[in-house]
């Protein structure tokens, strides 16, 4: 390894090929074409081009690769959900990340760690005891455990709070883990653009043409292209692309923030989340503490990072870890989350032929990203919704059918 | 921190109010059809950046008020009550 760094240095040029194939002009069409080039749109082109052998396809994306909400989370990946259909559908993609960095030759820093949700209160642990049933009932490892099981996992945690919210039990999901989650994007970016798959980087999304219920063709700020289908994987600009044809949504956006403090020597192993304290934190393998909270109170189409929800973060924390009063904040930035009412996605085929959506994923969209690359690529190869997803579609809001996974988002988002 | 004016109580920071979405006319239950109910129900008709009319309550004074906020700019235009929109002070 350190030889292989010594390239580096002593090389005039870069000494390994790009990531990444040098943008090429747009062609005037493709067989598909992927709105946003974060985690989900380049794992569907992915998994179109591996396993499909769909090779005509641009994936568009306004800023860089991974410059939304990919690059922008806090990496939990956990499968301990409320619902039937979202427990088999996050414990699929959690056994999908397992084998990722063997997948892609690509280290993606992919570290089990469990997953601990604190319980403050009798009816979060009555909620606590429903979500472990139904996981073990779908064969996923969640069991509860009591206060002092919660003290021998995490010896750091303050279990009274500072005397206002003491801990009653936890939620422990032992599959719970982290991973690297930009290069979760270059990963599969990397392995689309090798088998034939182009990206176009600086490229916006201006219009769409749908004509007679089929889509035609999507204007570009870098010109017209045709096509007969088109995967819509955006997150904070989603309803500005639903609007382009013409589809009405529930989506609402409000900025989700988050925060890193300074590298520590390691001493969390878990993911703490509490949802009381509308806090989550899980400590990086580079030692930095990664701390999460709930959305912004109200609509905003913007990822600005603010004041306010530092210090009332920092303030949260303490209660958990008062040890942690001396350890300095390094970065604070935001996210644009695309939020439905019932905190599950909007997935699948749309009353537009050709059309296909993979949005609405709010805050909890990084941990689907495989799951969601395998199933979009099935949906789109046989233009029929995968069994997985078929719960998720545009139309449940049409027909009352919405899938009540509030209750599992980690905090109150 | 952000602030925002109260008609009532002036301006205080932004923390001690909340929003409660879109000031949207209400549709008779008895008269429109399930689709159109359920598109009022869940549809949002301005999910874009644009400037809006808000519910707002200040919390411990519990006063409720209407916002006109630009949702792409984070920038507050008017703040007044809904007698004035009703008695077209505004």
């Amino acid at each position: 390894m350190p030889l292989r760094l010594l390239k580096f240095a002593l090389a005039k040029g870069y000494p390994e090929p790009l990531m990444f194939g040098c943008a090429t002009e747009l062609k005037p069409s493709y067989d598909l074409v992927i709105i946003g080039a974060g985690g989900h749109g380049l794992a569907s082109a992915y998994y179109l081009a591996k396993d499909y052998g769909m090779k005509n396809i641009a994936v568009l994306e306004k800023n860089y690769i991974g410059s939304g909400n990919t690059g922008r989370n806090t990496t939990i990946i956990r499968s301990n959900y409320l619902t039937p259909e979202g427990v088999k559908f996050y414990d699929e993609s959690v056994r999908l990340w397992q084998d990722l960095s063997t997948d892609f030759d690509l280290n993606l820093f992919y570290a089990n760690r469990g997953h601990l949700t604190l319980a403050h209160s009798d009816s979060s642990l009555r909620t606590m005891r429903w979500r472990a049933e139904v996981n073990k009932h779908l064969g996923v490892k969640s069991e509860l455990i009591s206060a002092q099981e919660v003290k021998q996992l995490c010896p750091h945690i303050d279990l009274e709070c500072g005397g206002h919210a003491p801990i009653l039990g936890a939620l422990y999901h032992e599959p719970g883990s982290i991973a690297r989650h930009d290069a979760v994007a270059w990963g599969y970016g990397r392995g689309a653009c090798q088998r034939g798959v182009e990206i176009h980087q600086q490229t916006e999304v201006i219009g769409l043409t749908v004509k007679g219920h089929r889509i035609a063709e999507v204007i570009t700020n870098r010109g017209k292209i045709s096509t007969d289908k088109v995967l819509c994987a955006t997150a904070g600009s989603t309803p500005q692309i639903l609007q382009m044809v013409g589809l009405p949504s529930p989506l609402y956006i409000h900025p989700l923030q988050a925060m890193v403090s300074e590298p520590v020597k390691a001493w969390l192993d878990k993911i703490i989340v509490s949802g009381t304290l509308h806090v989550y934190i899980s400590q990086s393998a580079r030692g930095e503490l990664v701390m999460g909270a709930s959305l912004d109170p109200y609509e905003l189409h913007q990822s600005r990072s603010t004041f306010d929800f530092m210090e009332g973060l920092s303030a949260r924390m303490l209660d958990l870890f008062p040890f942690l009063s001396h350890v300095k904040v390094v970065r604070q930035w935001g996210g644009m989350a695309d939020m439905t009412p019932d905190f599950a996605p909007i997935m699948g085929k749309t009353s537009i032929h050709g059309f296909y959506l993979d949005v609405g994923w709010g805050t909890w969209g990084f941990k689907a990203t495989p799951v969601c690359g395998k199933t979009m690529s099935y949906t789109v190869a046989h233009d029929r919704n995968h069994s997985l997803i078929e719960k998720f579609g545009l139309e449940r809001f049409r027909k009352f059918e919405l899938v009540a996974e509030r209750g599992a988002a980690s905090v109150s988002h | 921190m952000k602030l925002l004016t109260c008609p009532i109580n002036g301006t205080r920071p932004i923390s001690e109010f909340i929003c409660s979405g879109d000031v949207e006319p209400e549709l008779d239950p008895q008269s429109c059809s399930d689709e159109q109910w359920a598109s009022h129900v869940f549809n949002r008709p301005q999910n874009t950046p644009c400037v809006k009319r808000e519910w707002w309550c200040h919390l411990p004074s519990v006063t409720w008020f209407i916002v006109e906020r630009d949702t792409g700019s984070d920038r507050i235009h008017k703040t007044y009550l809904y007698s004035d929109l009703v008695e077209g002070r505004v």
